[in-house]
């Protein structure tokens, strides 16, 4: 290639470059999933209690997911995470919860909704629900819970209702009585209202977690972290500006030092930052605190793979080698070492990665994502960007010698 | 420089160090996470300025609760370590330091049940051993059995080191610090790897020298580039140490550390080390 025809073809690429991290620099950002701890939300693992009456079935688990669901659901979440783990557990994460402590408290109430007698005699349960509406009571400023029944459930509730004229019909949630009406006549609309004591936010809770049903079984919280709205934003700022200060540093470093490589450096680091977070993107993970360790780390293996081939580089062109004959061998000798050191790190992320949980899964996802993208990278990008260089300007005070 | 046939002083050095991290992780042990314990952390932010630990250790004193906790200040932040908290307990610990202390928000809250922090230090230790063995097989099939011995040693010697700081100044070995530990692991390796990959190339060249002169100059080969990574990455660590926040931090100190000593060790430590191993053993099968 002719000299001029290589500084063109340099210059429209960091042109074409520019323009094309200009344009998606927004977009990937934008389609970022953060995690609970960079939004607030709730990550909780349950446990199921086995007491008399309440035996684990084969279906416990999904039925309960199901219901937990539509708690959620109820909360307003978007893209909740629910799944079994075990055979007695069940992992829940939520992210961009404004109050997660409020939200694990509706998700572990079992919601067991049941009319008693005078007695304490269960006569109809909340098995027999088709419907609980929170609404505010006509002309006055009284929240209420408005039930509908099924068919079955309107037969109880019409017996119930007859057996107990002029006498309270306790209503209880998970055996606490939350409202003891005096029946006055009996109802067969198949239609209850409960009002007691509550707001309306509370009304509209008990609502959801009746809509949704009861637990077929009580659960019990083995693991919970909640993370506030406030503390998330506060994180993300951070560990945003501790990121970009410390990049910048090394964007500087490889400038002053390296020169033209250096150049080269930096423009593979951004293309390879840009690269990790749309891979990211594209499989759906999920950005937590320490994946963005994880990205910085992958960011240091990217940069030493870089000091690893100038560093050969100059040795070649200290040897008197030509700066094309010098690149060439400079980068050949560089590979191995750079595929070995990268292929041991890849090792124990993968393995994190499989044995980890939460916050390590976290970081080793990124990391495994960083360090083959950062192969990647360097194996073409760079690569390219080096021999072009080494067509456009023989001046070897460029390569820092 | 004479880095080979100074290798005795440089083993000295290491182990001067080594021994106050033994001691140390022998007498004090680490101070264990709640990842690693069991228990509940809550972190909250108190609106009045000048409230004091002592004001929300008194707070919580008179909640009547009966349990123990340990209160940790950070600017107007509280960090509130206690066993296993039910939620019932933990929305009485919040509404009654919101009443004591006027005003209270709950930035975080994390609870580990036993059953669920036996099973993370399993994990975690598995983690660490089957990484460390797939990582010496590694380096035993693409080099020989020598470099992966000496590998090896060189990390054991920076994570004995990085744990040794953990535990002389009882900083917290929760979860992320063990993720820091893998990554130090990982990144040691890496180190030792450049610079064993280069002694191999100089063997593989069949210069009229002999090894130590040959090791040295491995050594000054790859010296610069062990210098720039380590000065990238510090200034990286450096840059979340001070600005990441509290979360960071601690995985940050360990990160620092051990890339430090791993940068010092695989030029200093691992290569002598190689040199002792395979003329002790080599030796005697010529």
């Amino acid at each position: 290639m002719k000299k001029s025809t290589s500084g063109l073809l340099a210059a429209v690429l960091i042109v074409v470059l520019g323009v094309l991290v200009y344009y998606t620099y927004e977009p990937v950002i934008e389609d970022v999933n953060l995690g609970l701890d960079l939004q607030g939300g709730l990550h909780v693992v349950l446990e199921a209690q086995e007491i008399e009456g309440q035996e684990l079935q084969e279906d416990t688990i999904t039925k309960s997911i199901g219901i937990l669901r539509q708690r959620v659901d109820g909360l307003g979440v978007t893209e909740p995470n629910l799944y079994p783990q075990g055979d007695d557990r069940i992992v829940i994460e939520l992210a961009g919860v404004d109050d997660p402590e409020e939200a694990v408290n509706i998700l572990i109430n079992t919601a067991q909704l049941e009319f008693w007698d005078e007695d304490g005699n269960v006569l109809l349960t909340g098995e027999h629900l088709t419907d609980a509406r929170a609404a505010m009571q006509q002309g006055y400023n009284v929240a209420e819970v408005q039930l509908t029944f099924d068919d079955k459930g309107t037969e109880l509730f019409a017996e119930a209702t007859a057996a107990n004229i002029n006498q309270p019909l306790p209503i209880a949630i998970d055996e606490e009585v939350i409202s003891s009406p005096i029946v006055n006549s009996v109802i067969t609309d198949g239609r209850a209202v409960i009002t007691g004591n509550f707001t309306a936010d509370e009304a509209q809770e008990l609502a959801v977690l009746l809509r949704s049903g009861a637990l077929p079984v009580s659960f019990e919280i083995l693991q919970k972290r909640t993370v506030g709205p406030t503390l998330g934003a506060e994180s993300l700022e951070s560990s945003l500006i501790a990121g970009l200060v410390g990049l910048i540093a090394v964007l500087i470093f490889m400038l002053g030092y390296y020169r033209l490589p250096g150049l080269i450096a930096n423009l593979s680091l951004v293309v390879y930052i840009l690269i990790v977070i749309a891979v990211m993107n594209s499989i759906g993970a999920v950005l937590t605190l320490p994946g963005i360790l994880g990205l910085v780390l992958s960011i240091g293996m990217a940069v030493d793979a870089n000091i690893i081939i100038y560093e050969r580089l100059r040795e070649e062109l200290r040897h008197g080698k030509s700066l094309k004959a010098a690149i060439e061998a400079g980068y050949k000798r560089a590979l191995s070492t750079i595929l070995d050191a990268n292929i041991t790190t890849l090792i124990a992320a993968l393995v994190l990665m499989y044995f980890g949980t939460g916050p390590i899964q976290g970081f080793a996802v990124t990391l495994t994502i960083g360090i083959i993208t950062s192969l990647v990278v360097v194996l073409t990008f760079t690569r390219a960007l080096l021999y072009l260089s080494g067509n456009i300007s023989q001046n070897k005070k460029l390569y820092g010698v | 420089m004479q880095i080979i046939q100074r290798r005795k002083i440089y083993y000295i050095i290491s182990l001067i160090i080594l021994v106050p991290s033994i001691i140390s992780l022998m007498f004090q042990g680490l101070n264990l996470g709640i990842d690693f314990q069991g228990g509940t952390l809550l972190q909250v932010r108190v609106e009045a300025e000048e409230t004091t630990s002592a004001d929300v250790r008194a707070a919580l004193h008179d909640l009547e609760l009966g349990i123990e906790y340990n209160v940790q200040q950070s600017d107007n932040d509280f960090f509130i370590r206690t066993t296993e908290l039910t939620q019932q307990d933990t929305e009485a610990i919040i509404s009654g330091l919101d009443t004591a202390l006027g005003g209270v928000e709950l930035l975080e809250t994390e609870m580990v049940g036993g059953i669920i922090s036996s099973e993370l230090a399993r994990d975690a230790i598995l983690a660490l051993i089957i990484a460390s063995v797939l990582m010496l097989l590694y380096i035993t099939i693409r080099f020989e059995l020598y470099f992966g011995i000496a590998a090896i040693l060189a990390i054991l010697h920076n994570v004995i080191l990085v744990l040794g700081v953990f535990s002389i100044f009882q900083l917290e070995a929760g979860m992320p610090f063990i993720a820091a530990m893998l990554t130090v692991i990982g990144y040691s390796i890496n180190d030792t790897i450049v610079v064993f990959d280069r002694i191999r190339e100089n063997i593989s060249m069949e210069r009229r020298e002999d090894t130590i002169t040959m090791l040295n100059r491995s050594i000054m080969q790859t010296i610069v580039r062990s210098l720039n990574t380590v000065l990238t990455t510090s200034v990286v660590l450096f840059a979340v140490l001070l600005l990441g926040g509290v979360t960071l931090e601690i995985i940050a100190i360990a990160m620092l550390v051990g890339f430090i000593v791993g940068a010092y060790s695989s030029l200093f430590i691992a290569t002598p080390l190689w040199h002792d191993l395979s003329n002790k053993f080599k030796t005697k099968r010529v």
